[in-house]
């Protein structure tokens, strides 16, 4: 192996040569493993990866996403997810009309408008055709407030922490709800526009520092100072 | 607006160009990804006085869809020159030049984008030369790579180029606007050092096939070292970030 | 032929928070209803060009380079030079813009530019005759969008004045008639400094130098030039919504009043 956990490197730069396995982000040739993208190192075991620093948001199946609606077909929407492809959501994936059998025509035309945010999940998603949505289930659904904060996809992962441990945090300290999209659209409502700019400026550090270590420590201080430091002023 | 120019010494009794340095000296090269903010990807090269801005949008869905292709994303490339940006005003409409040198310079590039990932979209490039002065299609080939590397396409290597060329009966790289008008050959390389394979390579004027060798060469070499340069500006910025926060951290856990 | 435009891109809860906040006076980057963003201003990077200028207007990023030129008057002026202003919206600076030639919106933002310009007798054409009727200097102002975050008309403008403040010109003499060029350099013969002013109008409130997402949301933009003696030379309404009277008023007397520290702004930065 040529390099070590959580080194920054450069596409095509090779980061180790023999029995090691091709993870996320690199790619073999021979018997060598590349790097693909700009980002850091992650060794597990044997299987070498690399976390991108920036990349368009490539669907998964389950991933929740919140999505612009951009055009009304005759059996559903047509949702904008920030992807590389379109996604469909049919009338038949919405909690009303869903219930009803798949012959009886509906006019759904005012269920969602163009314009509007919809939360979904992916319900299916392969090489050779585009995502198909869900707005069945908890959660789910058009989204009627909150500030829109748009985040590349590829810090999702570093925004909700291990077993959510961030993103608990920032919604703790500032006592804002906060919708994280997987697409990178991030929705933040806070109960004052104080409240909600302590979230935001959170999400953009993170953002800026996912790379870094000792995170965690400095997104918590900067809340406690800003959080109370707003209370103080008021 | 015209003054008379005469024609130059290109290599003077001391072996030294017009500008001053050596045939076998490249012009100094300073790189910066991440300058636009709506382009997905984005890098700007200064060679000397080539000042070149290359942007990428994508991957995305392929308009119209008929060009999409089923198992791997269409590469577009648009390689275009401001009005401005050449001693002689040139009309913004797309010459044939600009057309020839779009379709060698995505050719360049192909090989090193892993399209796989992608299949039915789009990825575009744009090169926009704003001021042109000898190897703009090299230089825009270097940043085209850092621009597509800055939008996190996935990729076998980046792709480094520069031009060797022939002046007053000897080998000379990268030339300049008038070393290349004056000139007797130009060889501009496009390579990826990762796997040492080249990408572009294209010859106009005459060379011996020893001379031949001797600026594919030099070529090739330089071409490493310019890679250096890219990789290094494209880990700059978080590298940068990371002393800077990491720093601050250390400090603040010392005073504690 | 014109169409109505595509549905903007942003989000009708994104607009929601732009026009709530606005209610209240506020704007989602903190700025006051009639300020400005941020403005840089690098003067003279293209050594090519006679004169150049890029603007930073917030993340809004346009270049616009002036080339001088010999060339044939038109027959109706005979001892003018020419002004001619295009613009470029290339496709790097918007996943909106495509390549090609200029469309409405391209043209539209060269030909408000060249009205301020022109109208405000900015540039003395009649000393840019070389040989009345046979040799004229002809100006070529182009200027290329590279970043698109709002507010073109005004950062287009402002760059461009910079850049014709920035040029310079071979002196010139005829002797024996023919043109000589002689080497020394001089300003090029500038006699106002247009600099255009754009006021979006979002539900009853206008607003000065809207970014891209509030474009997306207001109703109508005027676009108001003004010359260095605070006078009146190009309008220009934009948008498929109205003005009343009184808006319009009020808008034109807004554009007045700002524009005298735009141009300071730019008068030092060329000076530099």
């Amino acid at each position: 192996m040529y390099v070590e956990r959580k080194q920054l490197v450069a596409p095509g730069e090779i980061l180790a040569e023999g029995k090691y396995v091709s993870g996320e982000n690199t790619h073999r040739e021979d018997e060598k493993i590349f790097s693909s993208r700009v980002g850091v190192v992650e060794v597990e075991g044997d299987r070498l990866g690399v976390v991108p620093v920036k990349g368009c948001y490539v669907p998964h199946v389950d991933d929740v996403v919140v999505g612009r609606i951009v055009d009304i077909g005759m059996s559903g929407w047509t949702v904008n997810i920030d992807a590389p492809y379109p996604a469909l959501l049919p009338a038949s994936e919405t909690p009303l009309l869903g219930h009803r059998p798949s012959r009886q025509r509906v006019d759904i035309s005012g269920m969602f408008e163009v314009g509007d945010l919809v939360v979904s999940k992916v319900l299916a998603f392969d090489r050779t055709r585009d995502p198909l949505l869900t707005a069945k289930g908890p959660g789910l659904g058009k989204v009627t407030a909150g500030r829109i904060i748009k985040v590349s996809s590829t810090k999702i992962p570093r925004l909700i922490g291990s077993k959510g441990s961030m993103i608990s945090l920032i919604k703790k300290e500032t006592d804002a709800h906060i919708m994280v999209g997987q697409n990178g659209t991030v929705l933040v409502s806070g109960k004052s526009p104080e409240s909600e700019n302590a979230a935001i400026q959170a999400i953009r550090m993170i953002e800026r520092e996912a790379h870094t270590r000792g995170l965690t420590d400095r997104i918590q201080a900067m809340l406690r100072t800003k959080v109370k430091g707003e209370g103080v002023e008021s | 607006m015209k003054v008379e120019e005469k024609p130059v010494e290109l290599i003077d009794q001391n072996g030294l160009r017009i500008d001053g340095r050596r045939l076998d000296e490249l012009r100094p090269i300073k790189m910066e990804v991440g300058v636009l903010d709506k382009a997905n990807g984005s890098a700007c090269i200064e060679q000397g006085k080539n000042k070149i801005l290359a942007a990428v949008y994508g991957p995305r869905e392929a308009h119209p869809k008929h060009i999409a292709l089923p198992h791997r994303a269409v590469l577009r490339c648009r390689y275009h020159m401001a009005p401005f940006s050449t001693s002689e005003r040139k009309s913004p409409a797309p010459s044939r030049r600009e057309q020839e040198l779009s379709k060698v310079i995505r050719e360049s590039l192909e090989p090193a984008v892993l399209s796989e990932y992608y299949p039915r979209t789009t990825i575009d490039l744009f090169i926009e030369v704003l001021q042109s002065d000898g190897g703009s299609r090299c230089a825009g080939i270097t940043a085209a790579s850092l621009a597509l590397a800055d939008a996190g396409i996935p990729m076998r290597g980046l792709v480094a180029a520069c031009a060797v060329g022939k002046i007053a009966g000897r080998v000379a790289l990268d030339l300049f606007d008038t070393e290349d008008k004056q000139g007797e050959a130009d060889l501009p390389v496009a390579i990826m050092p990762r796997s040492n394979v080249v990408t572009l390579i294209q010859m106009d004027g005459i060379l011996t096939p020893e001379e031949f060798q001797t600026a594919f060469d030099m070529a090739v070499r330089t071409c490493h070292t310019i890679h250096e340069q890219q990789k290094a500006v494209l880990k700059q910025r978080y590298l940068s970030i990371k002393e800077e926060v990491e720093e601050k951290n250390d400090v603040e856990k010392k005073e504690k | 032929m014109s169409s109505t435009p595509q549905l903007p891109p942003l989000a009708r809860l994104g607009q929601k928070t732009i026009t709530d906040a606005l209610a209240l006076g506020r704007r989602l980057d903190d700025r006051g209803i009639h300020d400005f963003r941020e403005i840089q201003l690098e003067i003279g990077l293209i050594e090519k060009a006679c004169g150049s200028a890029l603007i930073r207007l917030g993340k809004t990023k346009v270049l616009v380079g002036v080339k001088v030129e010999e060339g044939k008057p038109f027959p109706d002026t005979p001892n003018e030079g020419v002004l001619t202003v295009n613009a470029e919206l290339v496709p790097l600076a918007s996943p909106s813009f495509e390549p090609g030639p200029p469309n409405e919106n391209a043209i539209e933002l060269a030909r408000v530019v060249d009205r301020g310009i022109r109208e405000s007798k900015a540039i003395d054409l009649k000393s840019l005759c070389i040989e009345p009727g046979k040799k004229v200097l002809i100006v070529f102002v182009d200027v290329y969008v590279l970043d698109h975050d709002g507010n073109l008309i005004d950062a287009s403008s402002i760059a461009s004045l910079a850049a014709l403040l920035d040029a310079k010109i071979n002196e010139f003499a005829i002797e024996n008639g023919e043109v000589i060029y002689k080497p020394e350099l001089k300003p090029f013969p500038m006699q106002s400094q247009p600099v255009a002013m754009t006021l979006a109008k979002i539900d009853k409130t206008l607003i000065v130098d809207p970014s891209l997402d509030e474009e997306q949301v207001m109703s109508a933009r005027l676009t108001v030039t003004s010359d260095s003696e605070g006078r009146i030379c190009a309008m220009q309404k934009g948008g498929s919504g109205v003005f009343t009277v009184e808006e319009i008023k009020q808008g034109v007397a807004l554009a007045l009043s700002k524009a005298p520290e735009i141009r300071a702004k730019v008068v030092k930065a060329v000076r530099k």
